[in-house]
Order: structure tokens, then sequence, then C-alpha cells
């Protein structure tokens, strides 16, 4: 909530000017009762038609001037709640950016755009919400009980003791029903994932005849949901009848006691009628604060996951102080264990590897032997639980995150173009990069015949690039790695789809460059003639050397080398 | 759908439950009596005082305390009479578009984004049972105040009804006059939201990349320049259609002012035969008045997006099934025989299949083999009849599998797809799908067969980790499991269409023993992308375009120097 409230402090004037207003356009109703008084007291009992005449005018008046104030109030309360929710979704995406890649993980994509949409859309109208109606409402509650002060003192203690009831029966609604919301909420995201799994799962499901057990569950998981909704539906619904009953059972003992009153002759029969209006008054207000406290309390439940992400620490920009550099390889993993947030065993542990400048380094194993994870702690995308990695003789916690990823070119595995043109996604690698350094970039890549195809590097890519092939797409976000001239490239199995011939040609340009070349592989031939091949398996260095070292020490590799081998054999 | 149809739809969903509509009705009378009622005996009370009259104030009172204490236990009733029709109503809507996910052709499924049919379960429903349902009771309660105000004015002073009869239409006209005003400004910010959300989730998507190559900042600039424009948009979105409120306000204040005025008028006039008591809930009622106006308004919007939600769920549950298979022919344990005799079959009007015929011995292993797109996948689709063939027929054991049950022909077929899918639960869960009565012993070795019992150790709880199809597992893990689940039910024919596609070579030879071993005296379907895998094969099918062009052992085919022979050079060139 106190992000909430920081960005509620830029839009301090609006905030305050909204409620101020609420408060005159209040006021202008709370004036109507003593009109009213006064039109039964003296207009009436003295039977002056212009009194009443000029009274109700004055009645329509003040309708006007609250229109006036109230929409002066609308238009600030709309200013602060859109503003909060801009600043609100401008600092998610920020802080979102910031994020470590474990944290990325364990979040997910989908939860952080439901937060910086349907999240803030809540909060926002729960910001305009209450700043137009929750203050309004208690305005007008003790606006009342303050005019019917000034009425009588003593009949309206009747308010006095009204508050505090109305004010609880309010608060034990809400409270006993907020836990009951959530359970709903849970049970109805159960009811979307089933629906949902049996679409995506359809095959799956039919293919092991589980329709009729899904059906079931389903049953089961709607009457869970019923039930949930029933009961919390039930609370929720004794609000408005409580607060109906508590107001009347004020009004008649209101009435009686104002009837002495008037007996006494301590006031007129108008003055009732003026207490009794703002009892009513009361009424309809409390009927809106109900249907109001819905929305808060979904908003403040927003809110929360909003909050939430805002409170997370992002990545840091060092993790160690900038030491003296050592002397010695170019890239060193020295001891290296990792272990994934939440996950069982390490994934990877003591992996010694040095690598000098300009070569080239072929990470091998299977699926789930660490490979991605190897080059991952180098750009700092995690941070190694154990042992260090240096890079030019600096611990790679110890330079600034921007200036180390800017020294690295790296290709995801998973290709991933953004919408605009070739020349836009190529910019990424180096957003002053000329004309020149982009053709180069592309020739590298072997992608020259990629942007001729798209008539240059204006041609148009769209999300994820889907009007490119597979192999066309990796070559692209080579080139765009390519185009910063790193000085570590790394290739996470990023030549899959290429065909051998062109996965050939590319090797041999990428070797040409005058930077540290990582390339993670499957295909024991994509690595080959790397000048160093690392040999992973689940997590274990299995051996460490050149193609000939390893076929002759290293049986891991041996068994790669067979495994694929053999079928072209 | 035509309207008609869907009311006609919405009356069936809501018959079993039609005694609540009842209950509803029966409590929205009481409870408008009794808010009416309650201002009225106030009044009444008030004139008590006035003319010194104790017993009549105390009589008034009580009627007051109980009009309002009925008023309050009929609207909590008629709360619940109402959460429990809609409610109920949203869960059969939902078990009956559930159930039809069960029926509907895979084509259908195929064809639309999950989402779209999601959507229809959970959000559709959602809007219908509640916006129809709760709006049909707000709409019903607001026209019986309204009626009730209008009645009880006309009864004791009509003049005063009169005059408030010709103001309240004011607000009704100021809504919708605000609301067509605000249309296109809220159209416009749809648009902007709509491109500042694809902007954030393409980079939200990716945000690995976006790290990787430290664009954080220029993403920042771009999202703050939409951002801006869409805050500026939204600030006039959100101020116009915030001026309802105030506008009925006034209109509202002016018909108080025009009640006071005539009232105080008739008391004079009258000389007291309409008292000012009776003014006092004159006003109190002008109180009340405006307000079902507003809801009404709002009530019938709700209508029509209810009416359009109720549109596709009834469009969908309203879909063609797949085929009954009532009365068809249970498969026993079958042995595996299969046969396609002149089978054709298209996706959509173009024909895939014109006339394909192939025979497959009971334990056989069978390769599909041939460039993508050629129809490897649909054979699959065909053989697990999650397609029918549109002429000619697929066998299993001599009989059309048209004419047999899909469940028990599904017994008999294992499959391992491609696509990798896992269902939310446990490890174990997953593992135990086809067959839940299996062994622990059972389910280890399965895993162990497929490789996977290692991966799974490791997880936090092991086999009782609970995984999804988003989780953290990767593609060659969840390939793996998949593996396992087939081979925990050791059906007695298989379908592997690129079953190893994800898994590393090195593991994969490892799983290919532990297939060999399953697949003895199996039927065995194999779709490979990697030749390697093909090799062993007792008869390979060479499929292009549709049309099975080869067929034989891998070294015949070979020989033959045909496509198969090119397909494997290309495949092995570089090498």
């Amino acid at each position: 909530m106190h992000h909430l409230r920081s960005c509620l402090k830029r839009y301090r004037t609006e905030a305050i000017l909204s409620p101020l207003f609420k408060l005159l356009e209040a006021a202008m109703e709370l004036l109507v009762p003593l009109v009213v008084a006064k039109i039964v007291d003296v207009g009436i009992a003295g039977g002056d038609r212009a009194y009443i005449l000029h009274a109700c005018l004055l009645l329509g008046a003040f309708g006007l001037m609250g229109l006036l104030f109230a929409l002066t109030a609308q238009y600030f309360a709309a200013k602060a709640a859109v503003g909060v929710s801009a600043d609100l979704r401008e600092r998610l995406f920020a802080k979102m950016q910031s994020f470590s890649f474990s944290q990325i993980d364990e979040m997910g994509a989908p939860s952080m755009l439901t937060r910086m949409t349907s999240d803030v859309q809540q909060v926002q109208t729960g910001v305009n919400m209450t700043l137009r109606l929750l203050l309004r409402s208690p305005i007008v509650v003790f606006g009342a009980t303050a005019m019917a002060f000034a009425v009588d003192a003593q009949a309206a203690l009747v308010f006095v003791a009204l508050i505090p009831l109305l004010a609880l029966a309010v608060y034990g609604v809400m409270a006993a029903c907020l836990p009951r919301y959530r359970r709903v909420q849970e049970r109805l995201d159960g009811v979307y994932l089933s629906a949902r799994e049996n679409l995506v799962g359809a095959r799956v499901l039919r293919a092991f005849r589980k329709e009729e057990d899904e059906v079931q569950a389903f049953d089961r998981k709607t009457e869970g949901l019923l039930a949930a909704q029933t009961r919390v539906g039930a609370i929720a619904a004794v609000t408005n009848p409580l607060t109906f009953l508590l107001v009347n059972l004020a009004a008649v003992v209101l009435i009686f006691w104002g009837g002495l009153r008037v007996d006494a002759g301590a006031i007129g029969q108008g003055d009732v009628l003026a207490l009794y209006g703002y009892l009513s008054l009361i009424l309809v207000e409390l009927v809106k604060l109900a249907n109001l406290i819905v929305t808060v309390t979904k908003a403040v439940t927003c809110a929360n996951r909003v909050g939430a992400v805002l409170d997370a620490s992002g990545e840091r920009e060092t993790v160690l102080p900038r030491g003296e550099r050592e002397e010695g390889a170019h890239v060193v993993f020295e001891h290296v264990g990792f272990t994934y947030a939440g996950g069982g065993a390490p994934a990877l542990s003591d992996v010694n590897v040095s690598v000098r400048r300009g070569q080239t380094v072929g990470v091998l194993g299977g699926t789930g032997s660490g490979k991605s994870t190897l080059v991952d702690l180098l750009p700092r995308f995690y941070e190694a639980t154990e042992g260090r990695v240096l890079l030019g003789g600096e611990d790679v916690r110890s330079i600034p995150v921007r200036e180390l990823r800017q020294r690295v070119g790296y290709v995801p595995q998973k290709v991933a173009l953004f919408r605009g043109t070739i020349r836009s996604n190529l910019r990424w690698g180096k957003p002053d990069c000329t004309d020149a350094e982009m053709e180069r970039a592309l020739r590298i890549a072997q992608a020259e015949d990629v942007a001729a195809a798209k008539g240059g590097t204006e041609g148009a890519v769209e999300q994820e690039g889907r009007n490119f092939s597979g192999g066309q797409r990796q070559r692209l976000t080579i080139a765009r790695a390519v185009v910063r001239d790193p000085e570590v490239l790394i290739l996470d199995d990023s030549s899959s789809a290429l065909d051998y011939a062109t996965d050939a040609r590319l090797r041999q340009a990428l070797a040409a460059l005058d930077c540290t070349v990582f390339v993670v592989s499957q295909r024991a031939s994509s690595v080959r003639r790397a000048d160093v091949i690392v040999v992973l398996d689940e997590g274990r260095v299995a051996g460490v050397g050149t193609h000939e070292e390893l076929e002759r020490g290293c049986g891991v590799y041996r068994e790669i080398l067979a495994s694929q081998t053999e079928a072209s054999s | 759908m035509r309207r008609r149809e869907v009311m006609r739809e919405i009356a069936r969903v809501i018959r079993p439950h039609a005694h609540f509509i009842v209950f509803t009705v029966l409590f929205a009378v009481a409870v408008v009596a009794g808010q009416l009622l309650a201002p009225f005996f106030a009044g009444q009370a008030i004139d008590g005082i006035a003319a010194g009259d104790g017993g009549a104030t105390a009589r008034s009172l009580w009627a007051l305390g109980i009009s309002a204490g009925g008023a309050a236990l009929f609207q909590w009733l008629l709360s619940l009479a109402n959460n429990a029709l809609a409610y109920r109503v949203l869960r059969d809507v939902r078990r009956e578009a559930f159930r039809k996910i069960g029926t509907l052709p895979l084509k259908y499924i195929d064809s639309r984004p999950y989402g779209d049919v999601s959507g229809v379960v959970v959000s559709d429903a959602e809007q219908f049972a509640e916006g129809l349902l709760l709006g049909a009771t707000q709409l019903f309660t607001g026209v019986l105040t309204i009626a009730g105000v209008l009645g009880i004015m006309l009864a004791v002073r009509w003049e005063i009804a009169l005059v408030v009869f010709c103001i309240t239409p004011l607000s009704f006209f100021a809504a919708r006059f605000i609301a067509s005003r605000t249309y296109r400004t809220v159209k416009r910010q749809a648009e902007l939201r709509a491109d500042e959300t694809a902007f954030a989730d393409e980079m939200i998507s990716n945000l690995k990349v976006v790290k990787a190559f430290t664009r954080e900042e220029e993403n920042e600039r771009i999202f703050r320049e939409k951002n801006e424009a869409l805050r500026q948009v939204s600030l006039r979105a959100v101020f116009f259609s915030s001026t309802t409120n105030p506008v009925t306000r006034f209109v509202n204040s002016l018909v108080y002012a025009a009640v006071a005025f005539a009232g105080a008028l008739f008391v004079i006039a009258t000389g007291g035969v309409f008292t000012v008591g009776q003014l006092g809930s004159f006003l109190s009622y002008a109180n009340q008045y405006t307000r079902p106006f507003n809801e009404i308004s709002e009530v019938v919007a709700e209508f029509q997006n209810a009416l359009a939600c109720a549109g596709r769920i009834f469009a969908l549950s309203r879909e063609e099934d797949e085929p009954s298979d009532r009365g068809n022919r249970s498969l026993g344990a079958a042995k595996g025989d299969v046969s396609l005799r002149s089978v054709r079959f298209g996706y959509g009007e173009k024909l895939l299949f014109d006339g394909l015929d192939a025979e497959v011995k009971a334990g056989m292993r069978v390769a599909l083999v041939g460039p993508t797109g050629c129809g490897k996948t649909t054979l699959v689709n065909l053989l697990m009849r999650f397609y029918d063939v549109s002429g000619g027929e697929v066998c299993v054991d001599g009989e059309d599998v048209r004419a047999l049950t899909r469940e028990s022909l599904r017994r008999n077929i294992g499959m391992v797809l491609q696509e990798t899918w896992i269902k939310t639960g446990t490890v174990r869960e997953n593992l135990c799908l086809g067959r839940e009565d299996c062994t622990e012993e059972e389910m280890i070795a399965a895993a162990k067969a497929a490789r996977a019992h290692a991966f799974i150790e490791r997880l936090p709880k092991g086999y009782d980790t609970v995984i999804d199809d988003e989780g953290s597992l990767s593609q060659g893990q969840k390939q793996l499991l998949c593996i396992a689940r087939v081979m925990v039910c050791r059906p007695p024919m298989l379908i592997l269409d690129e079953a190893t596609s994800n898994i590393d070579t090195r593991t994969e030879r490892a799983v290919q023993e532990a297939f060999a071993e399953l697949m003895r005296g199996r039927t065995c379907f194999v779709v490979a992308h990697r030749l390697s895998t093909v090799r062993s094969c007792d008869r390979i099918l060479v499929m292009r375009d549709g049309r099975i062009v080869e067929r034989g052992t891998h070294e015949e085919l070979l020989r033959l120097g045909g496509f198969y022979a090119e397909l494997y050079r290309a495949q092995f060139a570089g090498q």
C-alpha cells in the first residue's frame, strides 16, 4: 500500500481537492433538511406562499451548486486515479525489467502481465471511487449528525448511538467476507484450469480415456465453487438489510423522543421532520457505501498484488566491490556450482574451465546436463551459488551488470525477434550501429539473403518474427548479437534449425572474429572443431579438451559421438 | 444464433431452478412494500406528534419498526434466493459447457484459440448468470419501487405525483446523452490500452532477451510514451463516464424542490388534509425515487452484454458432438493388425489423402517417413479416431474403427506425441494417468526405463512434486515423462510421433532400448525426423503429398535409390 501512497503523493493537490469539493457538494445536501424545516415551521405555519417559493428556489440552487461542485470533484478524482494507475504501470514495467532471471522464472510472464493490466485497472477504479465516495460517505454521515446537533442537541444523541453501530455492522460484514472472497477466487482458478487443460490436453486426456474422470473432477470443483459463493453471498447480503433496519429503528427512537421534545415545546414539528430527513440522508449514503466497499476490497487485494512486485528488490548492479584485475585467461570458471532457487539437486557442480581470448568453446551434453546454465552464469543471468566466474580477470559479480552485458553478445535458445523492422531488431544489439556494421553482421550470421528477401534492413518483422522461418529467425538473432561487436559471444543451441552447410559456414565466419565464442549444442558435429570442448553430464564436467583429446580420454564424449555418427554410417 | 433461440435456451437452463424465481418475485414485492411503507408510517408518526396524539404516534412507530424489520428480513431472503438461482444456473451452464468440451470433435478444438473456449466456460458463463439474473432482480425491484412510489403518491395526492412524473425522465435522458458522448473516448482508450498491453506483453514475455541486450532504458522510454498517451485519454474517458451520477443527483434535487414546493402549497391549500407528515414521506420518496432509474439504465446495458455472452455459451453447447459410439462393439485385447483401405481425408476442402492403402500385421514396426506436411501425423489422428475418415476405412483386427467404441480402441493404443503435454498434478498422477491401479514398483520401473527416474528424484519432492505444463520442466524432461506414462500402460499398439524429438541423442539411445523392449511383439507406428530411429523398423512407409510413394525396409529403399534415398542423403550430408 505504501507504493500507492507514494504514487498518490504526486497527485496530492487533486487528492485533496476532490474530497474537498465532495465536502462542498455534501454540504449543499446537508442544508436541504434545514430549509425543509423552515418551510414547515415558517412557510406552512404562517401560510406564507412567497416564503415557500423562495425556499424551494433555494433548494434548486443548492442542487445546481451541488452539481458544479460534484463535477469538479469527479474531475480531480479521475485525474488522480488515472495518474496513479499510469504511474503504477510505469513503475511496474521498470521494476519487472530490473528482475533477475530467477525472479522472472519464479513469477512468470502471464502473472506479471495480469498485474500490470487488470490489477492496476482495479486499483484505478478503487482510487477513483475512494476519492469520490469513500470520503463523501463519512462526510455526509458526520455532517448529518452535526446538523442534527444544530437542530436539537438532545435528539441528536440518537445519531451518536447509531453511527458506531453502523460502522460495526459494515466492518463486521466486510471482515467476514474478505477471506471468503479469496476462497471463491481460488476455486474459480481451479475451474479455469480444468477447462483449459481439457482443451490443451484434449488428445492426451482422450487417449488415456480420462473424459469421465475429468467431468467428475469438474463437477466437484463447480459444486465447491457454488458452496463458497453461496456462503460469501449470504454474508455479504446482510449489509443492506442490516443498515436499513438500524437506520429505521433509529427513526423510531428519534420520532418518539422528538415527540416528547415537541410536547415540551423545545422544538417544532418541522425540526422533527428535518431530523428524520437527516436519517434518510444517512441511509441513502450507506447503500452506496456498501456497494463501494466491494469495489474497494477488490482494489486493496489488487494493490497488494501490485505491491508485492514493487517490493521485490530487482537485480543488483554489482554484488562484490570492484577489485584489481587478475592476470590470467579471458574467461575462467573456478569451482563453479549452481542450484536453481527451489531446485533440489545442483544443476552444476565444481566446473573448472579456463578460456583464452579469441578461442571457441564448445559446450556439449544431453538434455538437462546444465549446458545453458553454464553459459548463463557469464553475463550474470544467474549468479553462481559456489565458486566464481571471471571475465577479463574480474569476477562477473563485481562488474556493473549493464557494462558486463554490453560486453557479451547472446543468442538465446528460444528465438525472440520483436515487432518492427530488421533494422530495429539489429539496433537491439547496438543502438547507434551504421549500415556498414549491419551488413557485416548479417554477412557473418549468413543472413544476407534473409534481409535481401525482405527488401533489405527496412523489411518488416512481425511479432515473434512469425514472417520468417525457424532458420531465418536464428540467423537474424545471431546477427543481432554479432552487431554488438562483443568480447564474448554466446550461442545457446542457436543453429539447430540451420542445415549443415550453413552451420559450417557460420562457424567458420565466427572463428575469424576477435571474440571468445561459446557454442552450446547437442550435436557433436557443431562443436567438433572448437578449441576447447566442455562435456557436461548431469551437471558435472565429464571432460574438457579438444576433439582428439576427448575422443581418447572421455567416455561420455565417445558415447555421444557414437549415438550421432552411427546414424550416418 | 437468433435472439429468440437464445431466450429459449436461457429458459431451458433456468427451468430446473424456477422455484427460486417465484421466491424472488414474492420477496421483492415484500421488500419494496416494506421500504415504501416505512417513510409512510414515519410521516404518520410525525403527524401524531403535531396532533398531540401519543397513542397514534406509538401505533405508527410500531408499524414503522415492523415494516422496516420486514423489509430487512425479506431483502436478505431475496438476496439468498437470487444468489441461489444465479449461482446454480452458473454451475449448470459451466458443467454443460465442460461436458461439451469432452465430446467436441478435435477438429473444433484444433481450429480455435484455447482461450476462446475456456473464456466461455469461465467469464462468459459468469457474466451471463450474474448480469442477467442479478440484473433482472435489480430491474424488477427498480420498476416495483417506481410504480410503488407513484402509486402511493397518486393515492394520496395525485397532483404531486404528476409533477414528479414529468421531471424524472430528465435524468434518464441525461444519462443516455452522456453515454453516447463518452462512447468514442472510451473506444479510443481501449485501443491505446491494447497497444500498450501488446508492447508490454512482447517485452515481458522476452524479458531475458531484453536484459541480455541491456535494452531496459529504451523500453522504458517507449513505454512511458505510450503510457502518457493512454493517461490523457483515460482521464477524459473516466471523467466523462463519471458525470452521470452528479447529473442524476441534480435532477433528483429538482424533483425534491418541486415536491417540497407543491407539497407545502397543498398543506396550506387543503388546510391540513394533506399533512406535514405526508409531505415528509413524499420528500423521502423523492430521495429514493431516481436511483432505480439510474440502475435501470445500467442494467439494460448489462443485459445486452449478458445476452451476447449467453449467445456464445449456447452456440458452444449447440456445436455438433463427435459421432456417438453408442451401440458400437468394444474391442477387447487387440491382436494388433491395422489396415488402411482407400482412405480419403482432408482437414478442409482440400483432400490430404485420396485413396491411401496400407496393411500392417500384428507385431510389426512401421516407420512413417516424409517431409513436413505430408500427412504423417494425420495418420495418428485417424488411428486414434481424433478425426474420422471421409472415405474408405481404417481397421484394427479387421474391424472398422468407427464400429468400435473409442474407449476400447484407445485403451489398446499407447501414444507419445512430439507436443508434450503434462497435466497439473504430481509426477505420480501424471505417470499413472493411463492406469491408476499401477503399483509403485511398476511406476518406478517405467520411469527408469524412460530415463526419467534420475531427474524426478532431483525434483524438490521427487514423485510427489506438483508439476504443470508451463512450469520449470524442460521440453526434454516433459517428453521423458510422456514416454514413462505410456510405459506404465504397456498397450498392444504404440504410436510414437516424434516421441524423442526433444531429447539429446545419448539419452534417446537409452530410451530407444527401452522402447525396443516395450515394442517387442507389439504393433508400432514410428513417426520420426531422425532417420537413425527409423532404420531398425520392419517396414518403412515413405510419404509425400498424402500418398505412400515407397515402402520397404531401410536397405531395400536405399537400393531403390528413390525419394527415401534422397531424403536420407540430404539429412546426413554434413556429418
